[in-house]
C-alpha cells in the first residue's frame, strides 16, 4: 500500500504518511520542534506562519484542545507532521486536535518517520517543503518540484499575514485601570500569553497592527513600547525597524523573539539565519547580568549575529547550547529584548520575571 | 563555580541489602557518585553492608567498609576516618535515615563532618508530614486533607475528622511504604494503623483522604547551589493513585497532561525543591491530579535520588546521580557537560522522541499465603523498562522484558488461558489491582468490552486503554502480508506473538519478515530528540521508522567485539549478583582491549549505565531481540553465563542460530541440568548423589519414593531460585505438590532423597578450560534442605574435616574438567557423616560470586571473563585457592514484613531478596555481626522463647542451658517446656496459640520476648500456630532463629568476651591476605 500523501522537501527527500488534518496541500518551510507538550500552542502561535512543523514527540493529540490554550485567533502555520495522532483524554479538552486542524483548514500528516525527518533537517537545515494531504493526486516528484518553487521565508514580510488589523486592548490584571502605565504593543504575530503576561504585571496594553507607524504609537501617548514575536525574517519588516529607530530613547522598550531582532536591527546589529533554528522547550539560557540560568521556550530561525552587536548594545543573555545571542540591552536608552519566550506557552515559566523587570522600568 | 577544595575526604553511605522498595538502583547511583568524585580527586570512604554491589568493589573507593548499616557502626567509621563531608543522598532512605541520626546524635558535629547535598533541616521538612504540609501550604500548594497521628486514639479522631472512607495510611520514616495501606472501613483501619505505628521509626502514621483513581505523576528535579534547576523527566503512572508507584506501570514522558497543566506542575516542583531546602542534587516530587476537575495535590517529595531517578536516568540518558554528586561538591549545572552530546551543558531538560514504559516484576508465587492485591505498600521485587517509538511498541516490549512467559500484551499461550474465565472473574480481576490485571484487561478488550467500562473499573486513563484496545483489536486483523506484518511490528508485536497468531513457527515468522524487508532499526537515547548529534552509543530497537543508527566501530580497525547478556528484571533468585558478574565481565574485557556490547532491560542496574560498556542496547532479553542485535553487530562472541537463568534460557536457540557462545558450551551447561546425563557423569566420576527419580505423574512419583524412601525433595525441572521446591515427608503432601507444580511448569518433576542433618556446602570456582581454581568453599549455617540463597554461610568452612575439604576440591576439579568448564562454576554439596554428596552443579555465575570475591579479594567474574577470551588463569596471575586470615559471613535478608501472613520458615524455595556480609576474626563474632547487618541483631539478654520440634529437643538442651547461664529468661511452649523441666531447666511455659492464653503472642505483645528460637515442625505445611508466631515476630522486628546450627554459633558468640563493634575496611582485610600469602 504505497501511501499517496507526503511531505516533499526541496532537496528531493520525500516522507510519506497518513493525512490527519484538513485535506489540502501547503507549501512551507519545514522545521522541527522538540517539546513534549504544547502542540496546540505551537499551531496557534503566529510565529510559525509559513512553516510546516515536525513534532519530535511521537504521541500527539493525547490531551485534546481547548479555547483557553489558543495563542491567537487562528492557526497560521502551513502544516503539521507527527508520528501518531490520538483522540483526546483530558478533562480540559473541548475538541480533538485533528478536528482543530481541520476546522482551521490546516493539513497534517501522521505515521511519518519523524525521527528520520528531524535528523535530516538537523543535517541539511530547514527546508522548503510541499505538504500533500489532498486527495487530488500528485506525484512525489511533482511535490519536490513545488517545494523548490516555494520562495521560502527569507526577506519576506510574513507579519502582514498574521497581524490582527483590528488590534485589541488589555486591562491590567490587578484592576489598577487607568492608573496603570500604558504599553503600546506592535503585533507582528503576537501570542496571547505575552499580552496576558503584560497585563498580569500591571500594564494596560494597546495592540497595534505591525504596519502602524511611530506617529500612531506616539498618538496613544503610551508609557512604553512592546515589540512582539512574529514569523519569518526580520529583514522582511524594514518599516518596523524604522519605527523602532524613531521610538528608541523616547519610550522604554521590551522585545521578544522577532521583536528582539527588530530592536537589534534598529540599533545597528545584523541578523542571520540559523541552520535549523531553535524550536523547543528545553534551551538553557544564561543571564549574564544575574549569572542565572533559565530553561526556556524557543521558536526562531533567525538570530542576532553576536559579532555585529554595536557598542550601544550589551549582550545580556546567551544560549548555553550553541552560544547564540539570546538577549540584549541598550546601554543608554531604556530598551531590552530577548530571543526566547518568557511567556512560555508552551514551555517552562522560568523566565517569566522579565515582564516584571519591564514593569520596573516605569 | 569550580568544585570545593576545602573538602578532601567524602563519606558515602550505601543502601545496604536489597529489599522491596530499595533495590539495586542505589548501587547504580552510588557507583556513579564514586566514579565521578574520585575522578575529581576526592578521597572516598564508602559504607555498605551489601557485598553484591559494584560500589563495594575495593577499587571504587579508597576505603570500603562492609559493615552493618547501623548507627553504631557508622559512628565508629566516622570516628575512625574523620571525613570532611558526608553525602547522604545516594543511598536511599537507609542512608538518609542514618545520616539524620548521625547528625542528631552529634556525631557529625563532634568529628567536624559537613553534610553535603542536603541538610538535616531539609530532610526533616521533606520527611515530617506536618512540616511538609505546612511548607506546601505556605507555597499555596494543595496537599490531600490529612492528619499525622502517633497513637491509636488520635488516629480514630483523625478518621472521624476527615469523615469519609476509604482512608490512606502512610507510616513516616520507612522504606517503600512499609506498613501502610488503604482502609475501607473501621475494622481495616484499626489493623493497618497498628501495623503502621509499629513500622514507623518515630511511631508516626499519616491518615489522609483517599485519592484513589486520581492520576499520578512524578517529576525528577535536579538543582545546583545557585538555584539553577531543571526537570530531568516527567513520569506518568498508568496505574492511578492507590497503587504504589513502584508497583505501577509507568511511562515517560507524561502523556496526558496539557502544556498548561504540565508547566504549572513543573514550576511548582521547582518551588517545592527550593522551599524544602535541598541545596543541590536530585529530588523526586510526586503529584496527584483529579481527572475530573484537574485539581492537583502534592503527594510527597524525596530529597534524594530514588528508584525513579534511576529510571529517569535510563529513560533520558541524563545521569542524575553522577551530576548530583558533582553538584554536591560545588559545581553548577552550566559548568557540567551533557555526556551524551558532549557539546551541550548538563543544564537542560532532556527531550524524548520515544516512549519509555516501566513494568514492575512481582514474585507472589513465592508467598502463596499472601494477598496479591496491590496497594500503597510496595510489593514488587524488580522492574523492566523498554523503549519504543510509540506507546504500543514500548508497552509490548516492556511486558515481554519481564520474562514471565508473556510475549507482549496478549496474543500468547499464557493469555489464551484467560479465555476460559467467566465474565465475572475477568471483571473481578480487573477491579482488583493485581500483577495480572493487565492481562485480564486484554481478555476483556478481546471480548469487546468498551474501554469506558474498563475505565470505570480501573480509573486507568482512556488514552492508555484506547491504545490497549487497539492492540487487542488489531491481533485479529493480522495477516501474513507485508502491510499487515509491518503494521503489527510497528505496534510492538513480537515474532512469538505473530507465530502464535498465524500458526507458524518463530523462525518461519522471522524468515517471512526478512523476506518482506521488515527488520528493526535502532534509535539512540540522545537526550535531545535528535537536535544534536549523540556521542554515546545507547540504543533501542524500533520498527517505527527507517532511520537506522550506523553501527559504530566497523570502519577502520575493528576491535574484538564481545556481547554480554544481562539478567533482566530483578526477582527472588536472580538479583543484583548476576548484574555484578555482567558488569565485572564488561570491565575486564574492556580493559583487555575488547569492545563490549551490553544487552539488558533492567533500569536499576549498573550494567545499564551507558558508561559500563562500549555500547548499550536497552532491549528485552528474548531470542528475537538478542539475535537482531547479533545480526547487526556481528560480535566475535556472546557471553551468557553471567546473567542468570534468563540469558541461559536462550543458549540453545542462539547456538543453533550459529551465534558463537563464549566459555562453557551450552551443551555442557545443559548436561549439568539434564538429570540423566548428569547422573551418568556422576557415576563415571564416582561421585555420590542422593538417590533420585523422575516422575511425569503421581503414580511414577509414588513408585520412585517407594525406592528412595521419605523424606524427599521434590521440584519441577528447569526452575530458578528453587521455585516450587519442597521437602515432602508423606504421601498426602506428595499428592498436593503434584497438583500445585503442574501450574508452574509443564516439565517432569524431580525427586531426590532428602539428606537430613546434612551440612550444605557451596563452592565457586573458575576454570580456563585447562585449569580450575577454587574461589572459595562456603559452609552453610542452615542444614541442607534450605535454599542456598536463603542460607547464611561462611568462608572458610567451620566444621568440615580436612578429608572432606580435599574431597570437595577434587570433585570440583574433576567436574570442571568433565563439563569442559570455561568460566565460572558453582557446586552445591551436602556432607553427611563425612560423605560428600553432590546436590547440583551450575556451570555459570552464581549468587555467591560477589561474596567470594569480596572475601578473598579475587574478582572471580573478571578472571572468568578473561578466561573466555583465551587468557589462562596462570597468565592472569591466579595460581590457586586463596586462604583468608579472617572469617566472612553472608546472611540473607527477607521481605516477610511486606507480605503479612507469610510463613517465615525457610525451605528449599528461595525467599530472600538480598544479602549482607560481615567480616571478623572469629566465626562466632562474624556470625553475630551478620545478624546485626541483616537487621535482626541478637539480644544480649532478656526473654528468649524456645519452641522446638521433637527431633531437635535433645540436641538443643545444652544450648538452652547456656542461654540461661548467659542470663536469658527462657519461655517455651508446653511441649518444649516439659522437655526442659525434665532436664532441670527452669522456664516459663506458654500455651500453644490455638490452645489458650497466655500464649507467645501475649508475651510478644507484653514485650517480654526479645528473641525466638523455633525449629519448624517438618512437613510441607507448617502448623498454623508456628506461622502466626513467626509472623508476629517479624512484624515486631524480633529476631527468629529457625535452625539449631544457627543457635549453636550464636550462643558461642554471645559467650565470647568480645563485645563486637570494631570496624575495618575491606582494603585492610585484603592487605592481610596479601601479607599472609607473602
Amino acid at each position: 500500500m504505497e501511501s499517496k500523501h507526503f511531505l516533499a522537501l526541496a532537496d528531493g527527500t520525500v516522507f510519506f504518511g497518513t493525512p490527519c488534518g484538513a485535506p489540502c496541500d501547503a507549501e512551507g518551510e519545514a522545521v522541527f520542534n522538540t517539546g513534549h507538550t504544547g502542540y496546540q500552542e505551537i499551531v496557534s502561535d503566529p510565529s510559525y506562519a509559513g512553516q510546516t512543523v515536525v513534532l519530535s514527540a511521537p504521541e500527539i493529540g493525547n490531551y485534546g484542545c481547548c479555547a483557553a490554550d489558543m495563542e491567537s485567533r487562528a492557526l497560521f502555520l502551513s502544516g503539521l507532521i507527527v508520528r501518531r495522532m490520538n483522540p483526546p483524554s483530558n478533562a480540559r479538552s473541548e475538541e480533538a486536535f485533528s478536528d482543530l486542524l481541520r476546522r482551521y483548514g490546516k493539513p497534517a500528516l501522521c505515521d511519518v518517520d519523524t525521527r528520520r525527518l528531524v535528523l535530516h533537517l538537523r543535517e541539511v537545515g530547514s527546508q522548503r517543503s510541499y505538504l500533500h494531504c489532498s486527495d487530488w493526486p500528485i506525484s512525489p516528484a511533482e511535490g519536490v518540484r513545488r517545494a523548490r518553487e516555494f520562495a521560502g521565508l527569507d526577506g519576506i514580510d510574513m507579519t502582514a499575514r498574521v497581524t490582527d488589523p483590528a488590534g485589541s486592548s488589555w486591562e491590567p490584571a490587578d484592576g489598577a485601570g487607568k492608573d496603570a502605565p500604558l504599553v503600546a504593543a506592535f503585533d507582528f504575530g503576537v501570542k496571547r500569553s505575552i499580552l496576558r503576561s503584560l497585563a498580569a504585571v500591571g500594564f494596560r496594553v494597546r495592540v497595534l497592527p505591525a504596519g502602524a507607524g511611530a506617529d500612531e504609537v506616539l498618538a496613544l501617548k503610551p508609557d512604553g513600547l512592546f515589540l512582539s514575536n512574529g514569523p519569518g525574517d526580520p529583514a522582511g519588516v524594514p518599516y518596523a525597524v524604522e519605527a523602532v529607530k524613531t521610538l528608541l530613547g523616547r519610550l522604554p522598550i521590551m522585545g521578544i523573539c522577532l521583536g528582539h531582532q527588530i530592536l537589534a536591527l534598529a540599533c545597528g546589529a545584523k541578523t542571520g539565519r540559523l541552520k535549523f533554528g531553535h524550536h523547543g522547550c528545553n534551551h538553557p539560557v544564561k543571564n549574564l547580568i544575574e549569572d542565572s540560568v533559565a530553561i526556556t521556550s524557543q521558536n526562531h530561525n533567525f538570530a542576532v549575529v553576536k559579532e555585529s552587536l554595536p557598542k550601544e548594545l550589551e549582550l545580556t543573555h546567551v544560549n548555553l547550547n550553541d552560544g547564540t545571542v539570546e538577549g540584549i540591552r541598550h546601554k543608554t536608552a531604556h530598551a531590552f529584548s530577548v530571543q526566547f519566550h518568557p511567556e512560555a506557552a508552551p514551555g517552562p515559566h522560568d523566565a517569566a520575571g522579565l515582564f516584571r523587570q519591564f514593569r520596573e522600568e516605569f | 563555580m569550580p568544585a570545593r577544595r576545602d573538602i578532601k575526604k567524602i563519606m558515602l553511605i550505601g543502601a545496604g541489602p536489597i529489599l522491596i522498595g530499595q533495590g539495586c538502583e542505589f548501587d547504580y547511583s552510588g557507583v556513579q557518585a564514586c566514579k565521578a568524585l574520585r575522578a575529581e580527586g576526592y578521597e572516598i570512604v564508602l559504607v555498605n553492608s551489601n557485598p553484591a554491589t559494584i560500589m563495594t568493589d575495593p577499587e571504587f573507593a579508597d576505603r570500603t567498609y562492609i559493615e552493618p548499616m547501623t548507627f553504631e557502626a557508622l559512628s565508629e567509621i566516622v570516628r575512625r576516618e574523620c571525613p570532611d563531608a558526608l553525602l547522604p543522598t545516594l543511598g536511599g532512605q537507609t542512608a538518609l535515615n542514618l545520616a539524620l541520626r548521625l547528625y542528631d546524635q552529634g556525631v557529625l558535629r563532634r568529628f567536624h563532618v559537613e553534610m553535603i547535598g542536603v541538610g538535616a533541616e531539609a530532610i526533616r521538612r521533606a520527611e515530617d508530614r506536618d512540616k511538609f504540609k505546612e511548607t506546601m501550604t505556605s507555597l499555596g500548594i494543595e496537599s490531600p486533607r490529612s492528619r499525622s497521628v502517633h497513637s491509636m486514639e488520635s488516629g480514630r479522631e483523625a478518621a472521624a475528622e476527615i469523615g469519609s472512607w476509604p482512608l490512606i495510611l502512610r507510616p513516616g520514616f520507612t522504606l517503600g511504604g512499609s506498613g501502610g495501606g488503604i482502609a475501607r472501613n473501621a475494622e481495616e483501619f484499626e489493623a493497618i494503623l497498628q501495623r503502621g505505628l509499629d513500622a514507623s521509626l518515630n511511631r508516626e502514621v499519616l491518615i489522609e483522604e483517599s485519592l484513589l483513581g486520581w492520576k499520578e505523576f512524578e517529576l525528577e528535579v535536579i538543582r545546583d547551589r545557585r538555584n539553577r534547576a531543571a526537570i530531568v523527566c516527567s513520569i506518568e503512572n498508568i496505574d492511578p493513585m492507590g497503587i504504589h508507584t513502584g508497583d505501577s506501570v509507568t511511562v515517560a514522558p507524561a502523556q496526558t497532561l496539557s502544556d498548561a497543566e504540565y508547566q504549572a506542575m513543573r514550576s511548582d516542583s521547582l518551588r517545592v525543591m527550593d522551599a524544602i531546602g535541598v541545596e543541590t542534587g536530585g529530588s523526586n516530587v510526586q503529584w496527584a491530579v483529579d481527572p475530573k476537575s484537574g485539581r492537583r495535590v502534592i503527594i510527597e517529595m524525596n530529597p534524594r535520588v530514588s528508584r525513579s531517578s534511576a529510571l529517569a536516568s535510563k529513560a533520558t540518558g541524563f545521569p542524575i546521580a553522577k551530576i548530583a554528586a558533582l553538584l554536591a561538591v560545588g559545581y553548577t549545572l552550566d559548568e557540567l557537560r551533557n555526556d551524551i552530546t558532549r557539546t551541550t551543558p548538563a543544564c537542560f531538560e532532556p527531550a524524548l522522541d520515544y516512549i519509555v514504559t516501566k513494568v514492575p516484576r512481582f514474585t507472589f508465587e513465592k508467598f502463596p499465603a499472601t494477598d496479591s492485591t496491590l496497594g500503597t505498600q510496595m510489593k514488587s521485587v524488580g522492574e523492566a523498562m523498554a523503549i519504543g517509538r510509540t506507546f504500543k511498541e514500548s508497552f509490548q516490549k516492556a511486558i515481554r522484558s519481564l520474562d514471565t512467559g508473556h510475549d507482549g500484551f496478549g496474543a500468547d499461550a499464557k493469555c489464551d488461558r484467560l479465555k476460559e474465565k467467566s465474565d465475572e472473574e475477568v471483571e473481578g480481576e480487573i477491579r482488583r489491582p493485581n500483577p495480572d490485571r493487565y492481562y485480564y484487561i486484554y481478555e476483556a478488550l478481546r471480548r469487546g468490552w468498551p474501554v469506558e467500562k474498563i475505565h470505570a473499573l480501573t480509573s486507568i486513563d482512556l488514552y492508555f486503554l484506547r491504545k490497549m484496545a487497539e492492540l487487542a483489536a488489531s491481533e485479529a486483523e493480522i495477516r501474513p502480508t507485508a502491510d499487515s506484518l509491518r503494521a503489527a511490528k510497528e505496534d510492538g508485536f513480537s515474532d512469538r506473538q505473530l507465530s502464535h497468531l498465524l500458526g507458524k513457527s518463530e523462525p518461519e515468522i522471522r524468515a517471512l519478515l526478512r523476506e518482506m524487508g521488515i527488520a528493526p532499526v535502532y534509535g539512540t537515547v540522545d537526550t535531545c530528540a535528535g537536535e544534536f548529534p549523540a556521542v554515546t552509543p545507547y540504543y533501542y530497537s524500533t520498527y517505527n521508522g527507517e532511520y537506522d543508527e550506523p553501527v559504530r566501530g566497523d570502519d577502520g580497525e575493528r576491535k574484538r567485539r564481545i556481547m554480554i547478556l544481562g539478567g533482566g528484571p530483578n526477582r527472588i533468585g536472580q538479583g543484583i549478583e548476576f548484574d555484578y558478574c555482567c558488569v565485572h565481565a564488561a570491565f575486564a574485557l574492556r580493559e583487555a582491549g575488547c569492545e563490549v556490547i551490553m544487552v539488558n532491560c533492567n533500569p536499576e542496574t549498573v550494567s545499564t549505565d551507558y558508561d559500563t560498556s562500549d555500547k548499550l542496547y536497552f532491549e528485552p532479553l528474548t531470542f528475537e531481540n538478542v539475535f537482531d542485535i547479533y545480526q547487526r553487530e556481528r560480535p566475535d562472541g556472546v557471553i551468557l553465563q553471567f546473567g542468570g537463568q534468563t540469558p541461559l534460557n536462550l543458549a540453545l536457540a542462539l547456538c543453533e542460530a550459529g551465534v558463537p557462545i563464549l566459555g562453557t558450551k551450552p551443551s555442557d551447561i545443559d548436561a549439568a541440568e539434564d538429570r540423566d546425563l548428569f547422573r551418568a557423569l556422576m557415576r563415571r566420576l564416582g561421585i555420590a548423589q542422593p538417590e533420585s527419580g523422575i516422575a511425569h505423574n503421581i503414580d511414577e512419583a509414588l513408585a520412585a519414593v517407594e525406592r528412595i524412601g521419605f523424606p524427599v525433595l521434590v521440584r519441577p525441572s528447569f526452575v530458578l531460585g528453587g521455585r516450587a521446591m519442597v521437602i515432602v515427608y508423606n504421601e498426602k503432601y506428595l499428592r498436593k505438590f503434584f497438583e500445585e507444580a503442574a501450574q508452574v511448569s509443564d516439565g517432569p518433576i524431580l525427586i531426590d532423597r532428602f539428606l537430613e542433618h546434612a551440612v550444605e556446602v557451596d563452592v565457586d570456582s573458575v576454570s580456563d578450560g585447562e585449569r580450575t581454581v577454587i574461589g572459595a568453599i562456603m559452609e552453610h549455617v542452615e542444614l541442607a534442605g534450605i535454599h542456598s540463597g536463603d542460607s547464611a554461610c561462611s568462608i572458610p568452612p567451620r566444621t568440615l574435616s580436612p578429608k572432606v575439604l580435599e574431597t570437595i576440591r577434587r570433585y570440583t576439579r574433576e567436574l570442571a574438567g568433565a563439563l569442559h568448564v570455561c568460566g565460572l562454576m558453582n557446586i552445591q554439596f551436602a556432607v553427611q557423616d563425612e560423605t560428600v554428596f553432590m546436590i547440583e552443579v551450575n556451570p555459570r555465575a552464581s549468587r555467591t560470586v560477589p561474596f567470594v570475591s569480596k572475601s578473598t579479594g579475587v574478582p572471580l567474574a573478571k578472571k572468568a571473563a578473561l578466561s573466555m577470551i583465551g587468557r589462562t588463569l596462570a597468565e592472569q596471575g591466579l595460581s590457586g585457592e586463596i586462604s583468608i586470615p579472617y572469617v566472612t559471613f553472608k546472611e540473607a535478608v527477607f521481605p516477610f514484613a511486606k507480605f503479612p501472613g507469610t510463613d517465615i520458615a525457610l525451605s528449599p524455595e528461595m525467599k530472600s531478596t538480598g544479602e549482607v556480609m560481615s567480616i571478623e576474626f572469629t566465626d562466632d563474632q562474624a556470625y553475630l555481626k551478620s545478624q546485626v547487618a541483616a537487621g535482626s541483631a541478637l539480644p544480649r539478654g532478656g526473654g528468649v522463647f524456645v519452641s522446638l520440634r521433637d527431633a531437635d529437643k535433645k540436641d538443643a538442651l545444652p544450648l538452652v542451658r547456656e542461654l540461661e547461664e548467659l542470663g536469658f529468661t527462657i519461655y517455651a511452649t508446653i511441649g518444649t517446656a516439659t522437655a526442659l523441666y525434665d532436664s532441670g531447666l527452669r522456664c516459663h511455659a506458654a500455651y500453644k496459640i490455638s490452645n489458650g492464653r497466655p500464649n507467645i503472642l501475649d508475651f510478644i505483645e507484653e514485650g517480654k520476648i526479645q528473641w525466638i528460637v523455633n525449629t519448624p515442625t517438618p512437613g510441607a505445611a507448617s502448623k498454623v500456630d508456628e506461622i502466626r508466631m513467626r509472623t508476629g515476630a517479624v512484624m515486631k522486628g524480633i529476631p527468629v532463629t529457625t535452625t539449631l546450627s544457627a543457635l549453636e554459633i550464636a550462643v558461642r558468640g554471645l559467650k565470647s568476651s568480645d563485645e563486637g563493634g570494631a570496624v575495618r575496611s575491606l582494603q585492610e582485610y585484603h592487605q592481610l591476605v596479601r601479607l599472609s600469602e607473602a
